[in-house]
Order: C-alpha cells, then sequence, then structure tokens
C-alpha cells in the first residue's frame, strides 16, 4: 500500500520534472536558431482564427447571461443601472479569461495532444529527431508562443463582446438607456483590471498548450493512447486553468490592487 | 579513420516502466560498408537496437559507438552531427502526414541545406527517380500504397547520402513481390552507394535475397545477380535475438549449420527444411 503510494508520489513528481523541462527547453529555443517563424505563424492562424467561432459564441452568450442574472439581483436594491458595471468587471476579471481558456483548451489543447500523440504512435517524431531536427524547438516552441500570444488577444474579443451581449439585452429586454449602460460599464474599468484581465490569459495560453504538448508527446499505447492523451490534456488543462485563476487572483488583489 | 560504422560493447537497456530488459549484455560489430541483418522474433529488441543507434534512446549501461563516436552518453544536440551520417527507414514509413510526398522526401535538406528552389526540386526528383516514385512528386503520403510510402521512406534516409542506413522491418505487411523491390532498393544503396546497412527483420526470405544479390549498372539499366551458393557469401553478417540476448552472429552458412535451438527454430519455422540441409551441409 505504502510503496504503491511512493510509486505514485515519484511518478507525479517524474512527470512534473518532464512538463517543467518541456516548457524550459522550448523557451530557451527561442534564443537559439533555427527559429521556425513559419510554423508559429501558421499555429497563430490555426489558435487564433480558428477559435473565432467559438469564443465569440463563448463572450456573447456569457454576457447576455450575466445580465439577465445580475439584475434582477440588481433590481432589489433599485440598482438596476449597475448593470453595465456588473458585466464588464466579471467579463474582464474573471469569466473572460476563464472561459476563453476552457473553451480553447477544448479545442486547441486537445488538438495538440491528439496530432503530437498521433505523430509519436506513427514513430514520425522519431523519424523528425533521426532527420536531425528538434521536435521541441519545430512543434512546441512554434505552439508555445502562438498560444501565449492569441490566447489573450481571444480573451479581449471575448471580454468586448461579452460587453456587447449584455447591452443588447439590457437595451431590449431591460430597456435601460444605452449610454447608462455603457457609462457605467467602461467607468468601472481601471487599469488594475486591465492588468489582471490580460496576465491570466497569458499564463493560461502557457498552461493549455504546454499541457496539450506535453500529453501528446508522451503518448504510449497505439491510438487508444491518442484518446487517452487528447482526453487527459483538457481535464488537466482545465483543472490547473481554474486552480492556477484562484492563486492568481490572490496574488494580484494582495499586490496590484489599491 | 573509424573501420567500425557500429559498435555496442555490453549493451543493456530497459523500456521505462517494465522490469524485464530488453537488451541483456549486447555486443556486436558492423564494418564498414557491410551489411549486418539483425533476425528475431516480435519484442525480441531487435528495433531498440536502431533506436540506440540513433541516439533516439540511451542504454543503461554499455557502450555505444556510430562512426567511432561513443555516443551512449550526449546530449541531443550533440547526437545531430552524428545523425547526419544516418538514414534511417521506420516500420510503416514514418512519413509526415501533413507534408507532401516532395517535402518529405526533402525534408532534410529543407531544414539543413539551404537549396534554391530548382536545386531543391532536381535533388528530390532524383530521389524519387531512384525509388521509382518520380510521377508522385506531389502526392499527399495518404494516398500512397503500403509499398510506395516505404519506398518513400527509402528515399528520405538517403536524400543527405548518409553512409549508414538502418532499416526497421521494411517488407513487413507488404506482399512478397513488392517486399521483393524494397529488397532490391536496399541492394541498390548498397552496392551502387556504397551504404552501410542494418537490416532489421523477422523475414527470412528478404534478408536471404538482400545478402545474396548484387547488382551492377550496365548501359544505365540495373542488372540484379543473386549467388545461390552461400559458401561464397563472406560480407554480410547475421545476428539473430532472442530475448535481449544474440544467440547467433556469423555468416549465413553458419547459420544454416547452428545448433543453436532458437535459431533452429526460427529457421525451421520459415523455410524448408531441404533447403536448410542442402545449403547448410
Amino acid at each position: 500500500m505504502l510503496d504503491a503510494a511512493g510509486n505514485w508520489v515519484k511518478e507525479r513528481l517524474a512527470a512534473l520534472q518532464a512538463f517543467s523541462k518541456l516548457s524550459f527547453d522550448a523557451f530557451a529555443s527561442l534564443f537559439s536558431k533555427p527559429r521556425y517563424w513559419r510554423e508559429t505563424l501558421e499555429q497563430m492562424d490555426s489558435i487564433g482564427v480558428g477559435s473565432l467561432t467559438i469564443v465569440t459564441l463563448t463572450g456573447l452568450f456569457t454576457g447576455m447571461v450575466l445580465t439577465v442574472q445580475s439584475s434582477a439581483t440588481l433590481d432589489a436594491f433599485g440598482a438596476r443601472s449597475y448593470v453595465g458595471r456588473m458585466v464588464s468587471l466579471s467579463m474582464l476579471r474573471e469569466l473572460g479569461p476563464v472561459l476563453t481558456a476552457l473553451m480553447v483548451s477544448g479545442r486547441v489543447g486537445s488538438g495538440m495532444a491528439a496530432e503530437l500523440g498521433s505523430m509519436v504512435v506513427t514513430q514520425q517524431i522519431d523519424a523528425l529527431r533521426s532527420l536531425g531536427t528538434d521536435p521541441i524547438r519545430k512543434l512546441v516552441a512554434p505552439r508555445m508562443i502562438a498560444g501565449i500570444v492569441m490566447l489573450p488577444v481571444l480573451t479581449v474579443l471575448s471580454n468586448a463582446v461579452g460587453m456587447v451581449g449584455g447591452f443588447l439585452v439590457a437595451r431590449f429586454t431591460l430597456r435601460l438607456a444605452t449610454s447608462l449602460y455603457w457609462h457605467s460599464a467602461l467607468d468601472a474599468i481601471k487599469p488594475h483590471d486591465l492588468f489582471m484581465g490580460l496576465l491570466k490569459p497569458l499564463v493560461f495560453g502557457y498552461i493549455i498548450v504546454a499541457v496539450g504538448c506535453y500529453q501528446g508527446l508522451t503518448t504510449t499505447g497505439g491510438t487508444r493512447g491518442v484518446g487517452e492523451s487528447t482526453t487527459q490534456s483538457v481535464v488537466v488543462a482545465s483543472v490547473l486553468i481554474l486552480s492556477t485563476d484562484y492563486f492568481l487572483n490572490l496574488l494580484i488583489l494582495k499586490f496590484v490592487y489599491p | 579513420m573509424p573501420t567500425l560504422a557500429i559498435s555496442f560493447r555490453n549493451v543493456f537497456y530497459t523500456y521505462p516502466g517494465n522490469e524485464d530488459y530488453t537488451l541483456r549484455d549486447v555486443s556486436f560489430d558492423v564494418a564498414l560498408g557491410s551489411t549486418a541483418v539483425i533476425l528475431g522474433g516480435s519484442g525480441s529488441g531487435k528495433s531498440t537496437i536502431l533506436k540506440l543507434v540513433l541516439g533516439l534512446i540511451k542504454p543503461e549501461s554499455g557502450v555505444i559507438e556510430v562512426g567511432g563516436v561513443d555516443i551512449s552518453g550526449l546530449q541531443e544536440s550533440a547526437l545531430m552531427p552524428v545523425r547526419a551520417g544516418i538514414g534511417m527507414v521506420f516500420q510503416e514509413g514514418a512519413l509526415f502526414d501533413s507534408l507532401s510526398v516532395a517535402e518529405n522526401v526533402g525534408f532534410r535538406l529543407r531544414e539543413h541545406d539551404k537549396l534554391d528552389e530548382q536545386e531543391f526540386e532536381e535533388r528530390v526528383s532524383r530521389l524519387l527517380g531512384f525509388v521509382e516514385l518520380g510521377k508522385f512528386y506531389d502526392r499527399a503520403p495518404s494516398d500512397l500504397s503500403g509499398g510506395q510510402r516505404r519506398r518513400v521512406s527509402v528515399a528520405r534516409a538517403m536524400a543527405h547520402s548518409p553512409g549508414l542506413i538502418l532499416y526497421d522491418e521494411p517488407t513487413t505487411g507488404l506482399d512478397p513481390i513488392t517486399g521483393s523491390t524494397i529488397c532490391d532498393l536496399i541492394v541498390k544503396l548498397r552496392d551502387l552507394e556504397g551504404v552501410t546497412s542494418v537490416l532489421v527483420t523477422h523475414q527470412l526470405r528478404d534478408a536471404f535475397q538482400v545478402v545474396q544479390s548484387f547488382v551492377m549498372r550496365k548501359n544505365g539499366a540495373f542488372i540484379y545477380n543473386r549467388i545461390e551458393d552461400v559458401e561464397l557469401l563472406v560480407g554480410s553478417e547475421f545476428i539473430v535475438l532472442n530475448e535481449g540476448r544474440i544467440v547467433f552472429r556469423g555468416l549465413q552458412r553458419e547459420l544454416f549449420r547452428s545448433d543453436e535451438p532458437y535459431v533452429r527454430k526460427f529457421l525451421d519455422g520459415q523455410i524448408p527444411v531441404s533447403v536448410i540441409e542442402t545449403e547448410g551441409d
């Protein structure tokens, strides 16, 4: 029993070490040649442009439902005019970054794990290495840059669409004046909210790509293994995103907020 | 100048998570310009040897030299120059799905030699011509048959003119005629390009075809011949693996005469007894 627990801990620590090494190697590879800019642009296209639809829809409906839900509570205090503030701050600080990251993890992180996992089981990664190309440099680093750059962009988009979604409901269902909504929404945003709203997606972008690539590259057990890596990449990334979000909140509220 | 292409000394290897050794105390040499045939059943550790030669995995103990360089403890970046001298034909080909046939074949040329487009096309067309797949330049790997994929893989492995090519079960899963064309390619590379070859297989028929055949170029055509008398065959060595141990090393005539039980079982299971008796005695 103790042995099994010991082995489990040992395995987890080894995985953590391998995960950290993969991240470190990917970043370190950016400081020397060759660099794969074409692959990086392709990944940016795949992560960014490819995720536009789901991110827009997620943002839109989140903003809309936030307005519907919060208006009932705000009405109890006669504070319906604050609904814009409620939507903008919730989207910017919390829901925009987290929901975008979760959606992108489901779409992109799983795709990376599946693609790299298939490459492992069909020996394409070995072939790459035998042809003198470092798979981390060619496959992981471009995805890492693309993830870290594109997730903040997607999050900003999601926030904006969310606020518009909130506005549509506020304007046409709650009959709130346009200027009242936007005034409240935009005035509430302070620089530290923007900082929080942009730092989080940077970290989440890294988590999604690093987990997806790590799960893919450590795939064993043929096509069944590819399926497991794909599922695992979404589960691990989602849990990491939600837990990191909590700790980031603690840190930012303590050190950045006045 | 090293005279050995590959040298293994007391190599042990275990795959992570396995308790048993995949390779136990494996020692052998492959001389420059020669052919080594590694035989054995599935899971005997044959392919593991090729991965060790490429430095894709590291031995648990023992020394592996490739072209006179001890690669056992080398970092990935230090292994790159060693790999530049090696070509590898993977099981099932391991072609990159996302690239065309030409981009697969010219992968190394694109990555390492900065060729202009015209030079790239010429080189790749010549390589595809060598494996007789010139028409497939722009096709996707998914459009190819199993045999064609292996041939593209051979073209990719020879693109940078390596001195050593490793073949991992290149004919497994192919029909005998297609398998035979792959064997002809191996012979062609060995005899016309002077490539040292390591052929891992469990197909005795194909191993014998590679060892017994030779090819000459005459008036632009390739003329294949086969030496039937095994006594004359000296250039190629057979290595038989069983459960990670080398149970036999020697020439084909010695293989036929071996009393080693696993070798006997392996031979008896695959080729008609009459052939062994007449050729072995």
